[in-house]
């Protein structure tokens, strides 16, 4: 039986699916390039091929595909925001989300587990109660919860009064999800490329090329590219990248870190969140539990892991879930956050005429995948600002028209 | 533990410290365009190398200046405020507004 396996999978008849074809060499010229070959650069390159007809296009990647935040972000979808810009915005992304294994034809493993946003403080417990109106006045659907209804919606949590934080109420988001975060750029790639995308991984941009206040190319490792249109989908670097083009974005480079356990029998159905303890979890389909908690205390570009997350996060774990404590932990990573002052993203049209940017993605990049992909895709085709992404252009700093999100992941409340 | 050296503590786990962002000039508030303002306010040099920082130990609230490699996170130097800054900075208004307000 192993030799006939072999004979089998040796054969030519039978040749192994490349979801991502090996690249070729760059052409001289193409008429968009997106730099950072992470889910939102491979969405955008998606939805331009798909939606707008355009599939000259290189996408950039200074390491291997979706191996920066696309990989390192706790998988965590949800719409449940504070702001009704910020609202509308990740209620199209979700609806996208929810139809997306069918529209890529690739099992992302979307998994509907309701989430809830744990309130220990009478502040908390007032954001949430707002939280949940605009939600609700959105059709968006969420709900304030009492400690009776927490424990019949997770049982495992500790509802004990005899704690630093007793729980008083938690916002209850239903369709808050969770997917495999890996499958969603390979279904991006797989579905850009077979229309003509060309996906260079292992190709630095180390300069843009500029004519007045327009580009005409970049600079890469693998030589020179002139292109009609840039996108930078760089989370992380964002602003190393954009000095290079030229100007300066409201960013700083904080690293954001994260664990996962052993595996564990499934028993946490719902996400478990709590924005005064620092924590987030959620039981994935492998069974690990996968753990997040607030950004680092500094400005950082080194993705290393530090002990003082860890104690700080198992503390706040241990709190909520007690029976927990003989659980090892299996692995610890940082990916490189995008913070901006008012914990929006910055997205659509730059000071240069046809350069692009989708930045500072902070801790709510994943779950915007697909929205920002296919808003970004038509910024690019049409030059023109689409009105959900008009909150989230770089001018509402000059003007003072940011769009205080504080319901957004890892950050104070 | 990360380690940092503060010119009034000696050498302090770095989770006593605050970092207090970038060392810069601030514009005049008194003669400065909306749009100078907003750059100083919120953009950022975000700068992939060593930077010269504002931090502060905690405990002591003690205030200095930091040299940092945001590349590698290694702490380069760490001296008093007063090696750069001789002069308080004024924050006062003009005097002609003062009056008449």
């Amino acid at each position: 039986m192993p030799f006939g396996l072999l004979k089998y999978g040796l054969r030519r008849r039978y040749p192994a699916r490349r979801d991502v074809p090996v690249a070729s060499e760059l052409k001289p010229s193409y008429d968009v390039v997106i730099i950072g070959g992470g889910g939102h650069g491979l969405a955008a390159a998606y939805y331009l091929a798909e939606n707008h007809g355009i599939t000259n296009i290189a996408i950039l990647e200074k390491g291997y595909l979706a191996g920066g935040n696309t990989a390192r972000n706790t998988a965590i979808i949800r719409s449940n925001y504070l702001t009704p810009e910020g609202v509308r915005f990740y209620d199209e992304s979700v609806r996208m989300y929810q139809e997306l294994s069918n529209v890529l034809d690739y099992n992302i493993l979307y998994s509907e587990r309701g989430h809830l946003t744990l309130a220990h403080t009478d502040g908390a417990l007032r954001t949430s109660r707002w939280r949940a109106e605009v939600n609700k006045h959105l059709g968006v659907k969420s709900e304030l919860i009492y400690p009776d209804e927490i424990a019949r919606v997770c049982p495992q949590l500790n509802m004990s009064s005899d704690v630093r934080y007793p729980i008083l109420g938690a916002l209850y988001h239903y369709p808050g999800a969770i997917a495999r975060h890996d499958a969603v750029a390979w279904g991006y790639a797989a579905n850009a490329a077979r229309r003509g995308v060309e996906i260079h991984q292992q190709t630095e941009v180390t300069g843009i090329l500029k004519e007045g206040n327009c580009v005409t190319g970049v600079e890469t490792t693998r030589g020179m590219v002139s292109c009609g249109k840039v996108l930078q989908a760089v989370s992380g670097h964002s602003s190393v990248l954009a000095e290079m083009a030229g100007f300066k974005l409201p960013i700083r480079t904080i690293p954001l870190q994260a664990c996962v356990s052993q595996p564990l029998k499934p028993f946490l159905d719902p996400i478990i969140v709590s924005g005064s303890l620092h924590v987030y979890v959620s039981q994935s389909d492998r069974g690990e539990l996968v753990m997040g908690g607030s950004t680092d205390p500094y400005t950082l570009y080194s993705t290393r892991s530090s002990l003082d997350f860890k104690e700080g996060l198992m503390g706040h774990m241990l709190e909520l879930f007690p029976f927990l404590s003989e659980v090892r932990l299996l692995r610890q990573w940082a990916g490189l956050a995008d913070m901006t002052p008012d914990f929006s993203p910055v997205m659509g049209l730059t000071p240069i005429d046809n350069y692009f940017v989708d930045s500072g993605w902070g801790t709510w990049g994943f779950k915007a995948t697909p929205v920002s992909g296919k808003r970004m895709a038509e910024t690019v085709a049409t030059g023109q600002i689409p009105e959900i992404l008009e909150p989230f252009r770089l001018e509402r700093f000059d003007t003072f028209e940011q769009v205080g999100e504080r319901g957004a992941a890892s950050v104070g409340h | 533990m990360k380690i940092m050296h503060c010119p009034l503590n000696g050498p302090r786990n770095i989770s006593e410290f605050v970092y207090g962002g970038e060392v810069r000039d601030m514009p005049d508030p008194n003669c400065v365009s909306d749009a100078e303002w907003a750059e100083h306010v919120f953009l950022e040099n975000n700068t992939r190398g060593v930077v010269r920082e504002w931090w502060m130990h905690v405990a002591t609230a003690y205030w200095f200046i930091a040299e940092r490699n945001t590349a590698t996170e290694k702490i380069v130097r760490t001296y008093p405020s007063s090696d750069i800054f001789s002069d308080r900075v004024s924050f006062a208004a003009p005097d002609e507004e003062r009056e008449s307000s």
